[in-house]
């Protein structure tokens, strides 16, 4: 066969290797599939229930240990107990913690606790592959995908974490993990606090912990007032409890058993600091929404400071044909009546039922001014070795100057290259940035640096807080072991069709042997593969 | 050739690994050049890949072997690259696979040694008892691409070139049967002498010339683990994988079926990844059940162009014949210090100086049937939205 001649002949039509028709249906089906049992979800499960629709609703918590330590999916900050240990134990605590299960349970709801959401997939541009829209679970032994008719996002938020000299240590978390920890999981390791913010979830993250019999030292305030609800802030103040404000933390002396005081200044910097003894510094500045999973099913992510920062484009309700949002990762403000609202609301609408209309009122929250007053106070009172990805070890200074990584030689040309330099060809990418200077490439995937990393390369480019760049979320949203996430069950189609890189049976024959016999010889031999 | 705001002497179009390596050999020459992006550098399959450098049987080879132990200095900025290949079985039909390729490779003059199972285990000190031994390339090796692609771009910066990122060709104009310039969103450029190096968008840049590029575009998946000990060789791959281990650690790994796709002229609208992932992780884990209890962290896909016959297009036009089209037909990274050098040799010389590369010419495909897509089931899926 000459060259010219094996271009048109020997095929068959197919391609054995290409994806089509290797990709499994999911494993179990159900009408509707909800994600995340915070109020929006259990209302959206319990709407769906009543309406006659087979509802599986998952949630994540209780998490393992593994996951809490490597602050998945709050910023846990190592102060958990060793109860989180026993899984089987937690699962019970869990449910215990919240009465709606039992109700979940009487109404017919399939309700799994401890498993993890890491995936969605649904046909769209540049896939096709796909049998059904799917979503992917795990638990702590294997994976799995679950198909639906309709799904609700009812996944909450996620801790805000900004760096400053000692946040690595033990004990130091956000609000998130530590509202879990003192209710749902009672399983806090801390007696007494340092609450870093004034706004309402500070305030409410410093009574919970009195409430639960802990110390709280102090609120801290980069601000000249306290942010939050005056009475709440009154409460506090009454129980004796200050809030420091024009003050920010400058750093944390630790010991073996971590955190073991919080120094704090004027924003000024100027003064001596103050040493405020504690065993915990919660970070209660912020929530983020947990968009990861519309995020990875190529629903559209937008900027919106008074939701949240990056937000889904979509409100509650629809986010994409048959996904649904609803609560917190729709945007942020809303309190758990309003939350569970949206979460029946759009178990109808996901089930063409009629639907009440949300009250989609504007906030006038200025989150990210906030965020961006703190990380402004925090680079101030913080030197710039510090590591803003602690998995990756990366510094502001690193970072902003897009230096690589400390195993990789730095030849002199690199101090020449800087984020100044980057933005010469256009504007800040995290994404590009990430991969030079492995900020955000760690095993948190992210969580305790994705908004401060985007926040100071926005700073660094002199670009408006709302236009720091976003780092996307890639599947597994949560980090999963290989043999966990391993298809153990593998079609056979699967199997049999697959190759390393594309199996074109020309493509690796050696240049020289190209057009002669011995071309036919190796493609026999190899049969299209490089390496099998 | 003097410096004009409104041209170079050479634009390429395209910043991925093929097009910025072109653009820094052609620095390297003297030559003023513009790279062209429609996005940022090396965002698509240029750095959305297993990072290999092995390519024994492209006539760059020779080449590419020759420059890539010299990139970190001739660039200026490190490009990770690691010696050498170890390739491990896993069944014996995989055995049976690798101990061909080392023969093949031997009768090139590629050293590889066959290695059995204990062996193994000692180089790959996370392979497992499951392992039936492999073959070790004494060749080869692997860099990081994104690190790769940027050093490319900022050593051409270092040399006078220009870089324009988030600007992409529109049209290429024509005149006297002569490429003259190119139209973009901020206006047009002009040139000398063309280079096409638009990865899947190369052929609808060329029709409107009367060139047709027959290329088809495909997605395929990675996965990438938190770090793992660091080991010997990181160029570790087999039972179906390609990848490597990262410096850092990350063992990262795709392979398997992949999705034929239409090609949007502007680039990907999105690159979405599957429950691959779950397929992936459990070869990995096959290949590395030491590393089995470690998490996947991220997983991605990338978008890559193939020609028919799955062999690179590099190739100075006739017609016209200034232009000079370049594709890697989806093995582009390892093969860049060369094919790089190829190109600069094409623009500057009109052949190539250090290997004979005819085979890889445009004109393979002069019959190539209409429906040459569909006669390997290598069209689009109706469902891909």
């Amino acid at each position: 066969m000459s060259v010219a001649d094996s271009n048109n002949e020997g095929f068959t039509g197919t391609d054995a290797h290409a994806v089509n028709g290797k990709l499994p249906g999911a494993d179990a089906h159900y009408d509707l599939v909800v994600v995340g049992a915070g109020p929006a979800g259990l209302a959206a499960a319990l709407e769906a229930a009543a309406n006659g629709a087979s509802v599986l609703l998952v949630d994540e918590h209780p998490v393992s240990a593994a996951q809490m330590g490597n602050d998945v999916p709050y910023w846990f900050g190592g102060r958990m107990t060793g109860a989180v240990a026993a899984k089987a134990r937690m699962i019970e605590q869990v449910f215990m913690a919240e009465p709606l299960f039992e109700q979940a349970f009487d109404a017919g709801i399939e309700v799994q606790l401890g498993v993890y959401a890491w995936g969605l997939w649904r046909n769209r541009a540049n896939l096709g592959a796909l049998p059904e829209a799917m979503l992917g679970l795990a638990d702590e032994e294997r994976s799995w995908t679950v198909g639906f008719k309709a799904i609700v996002l009812a996944t909450g938020a996620r801790d805000l974490a900004l760096a400053f000299d000692g946040w690595a240590q033990p004990g130091v978390m956000g609000a998130q993990g530590l509202h879990a920890l003192l209710t749902r999981y009672d399983a806090f390791a801390g007696r007494r606090l340092v609450v870093l913010g004034s706004g309402d979830l500070a305030l409410d993250t410093a009574q919970l912990a009195l409430d639960k019999g802990l110390e709280v030292a102090a609120l801290v305030e980069v601000a000249d007032a306290p942010q939050g609800d005056a009475a709440k802030a009154a409460a506090l103040q009454a129980a004796g409890v200050p809030i420091r404000c024009a003050s920010v933390i400058r750093g944390a002396p630790s010991g073996i058993d971590g955190v073991r005081a919080a120094v704090i200044g004027p924003v000024s910097g100027e003064g001596p600091g103050e040493t405020l003894e504690c065993d915990t510094i919660c970070m209660a500045v912020g929530v983020v929404p947990a968009i990861e999973l519309l995020d990875v099913a190529g629903g559209r992510i937008v900027t919106d400071s008074a939701r949240g920062g990056h937000v889904p484009q979509a409100l509650a309700g629809m986010a994409l044909p048959d996904v649904f949002i609803a609560g917190d990762c729709a945007g942020l403000g809303h309190g758990r009546e309003a939350a569970a609202a949206q979460g029946r609301a759009a178990a109808r609408q996901a089930l063409g039922l009629d639907a009440p209309a949300l009250d989609h009122e504007a906030q006038a929250a200025d989150r990210l001014a906030y965020r961006q007053a703190w990380l402004r106070a925090l680079v101030a009172a913080t030197p710039d070795t510090v590591h803003v990805c602690q998995c990756e070890e990366v510094s502001r200074a690193d970072l902003l100057g897009v230096q690589p990584p400390q195993y990789l030689a730095r030849p002199e040309k690199l101090g020449c290259r800087s984020l100044e330099t980057l933005l010469h060809d256009g504007p800040p990418d995290q994404e590009q940035i990430k991969r030079l200077t492995r900020a955000c490439m760690g095993a948190c995937q992210a969580r305790r640096c994705r908004e401060q990393v985007g926040m100071l390369l926005a700073m660094g480019a002199n670009l408006p807080i709302d236009q720091a760049p976003r780092a996307g979320w890639r599947a597994p949203v949560r980090p999963l072991a290989l043999k966990v996430l391993a298809d153990w069950d593998e079609a056979e189609a699967m199997r049999e069709g697959w190759d390393v890189w594309f199996g074109i049976p020309t493509q690796w024959t050696p240049y020289r042997d190209i057009g002669t016999e011995r071309e036919a010889m190796h493609r026999e031999a190899l049969g299209g593969n490089m390496h099998l | 050739m003097t410096k004009s705001a409104n041209g170079a002497s050479v634009i390429v179009i395209g910043a991925g690994v093929t097009g910025l390596s072109a653009a820094w050999w052609l620095a390297r020459s003297g030559v003023d050049v513009i790279v062209l992006d429609k996005g940022v550098v090396g965002w698509e399959a240029s750095s959305r890949n297993g990072g290999g450098a092995s390519h024994y049987q492209s006539p760059l080879f020779d080449e590419e072997q020759r420059l890539w132990p010299m990139m970190d200095e001739l660039l200026g900025y490190p490009t990770e690259y690691q010696r050498e290949r170890v390739i491990i079985a896993v069944s014996e039909r995989q055995l049976h696979h690798y101990h061909y390729i080392a023969g093949m490779c031997g009768d090139m003059g590629y050293q590889v040694d066959k290695i059995d199972a204990q062996q193994a285990r000692e180089m790959v000190p996370l392979a497992g008892d499951n392992c039936l031994g492999g073959i070790h390339l004494r060749f080869g090796g692997h860099a990081n691409p994104q690190r790769t692609v940027q050093a490319y771009a900022w050593a051409t910066q270092d040399l006078g070139g220009r870089i324009i990122q988030h600007c992409p060709a529109l049209r290429i104009e024509t005149s006297a049967g002569r490429a003259t310039g190119v139209v973009t969103p901020q206006g047009t450029l002009s040139c000398d002498a063309l280079v096409v190096a638009a990865g899947p968008q190369i052929s609808g840049l060329m029709a409107p010339l009367g060139v047709d590029v027959p290329l088809a575009a495909a997605r395929a998946e990675m996965i990438v683990t938190e770090p793992a000990p660091l080991m010997r060789w990181g160029g570790v791959d087999g039972n179906g994988l390609y990848g490597r281990q990262t410096l850092r650690g990350n063992l990262a790994y795709g392979g398997g079926p992949h999705e034929w796709l239409d090609t949007d002229p502007a680039g990907p609208t999105a690159r979405p990844s599957t429950p691959l992932a779950r397929n992936l992780a459990r070869r990995v884990a096959e290949l590395l059940p030491g590393a089995a209890h470690l998490n996947v962290i991220r997983s991605w896909s990338g978008i890559i162009e193939n020609t028919p016959d799955g062999r690179p297009i590099i190739d100075r036009l006739t017609h016209p014949e200034n232009v000079t089209i370049a594709t890697m037909s989806g093995v582009g990274f390892g093969l860049s210090p060369a094919s790089g050098h190829a190109i600069r040799d094409l623009v500057i010389d009109g052949q190539v100086s250090f290997a004979e590369i005819d085979k890889l010419a445009l004109s393979r495909f002069a019959d190539l049937a209409p429906d040459w897509r569909s006669q390997r089931g290598w069209e689009a899926l109706a469902s891909a939205a």
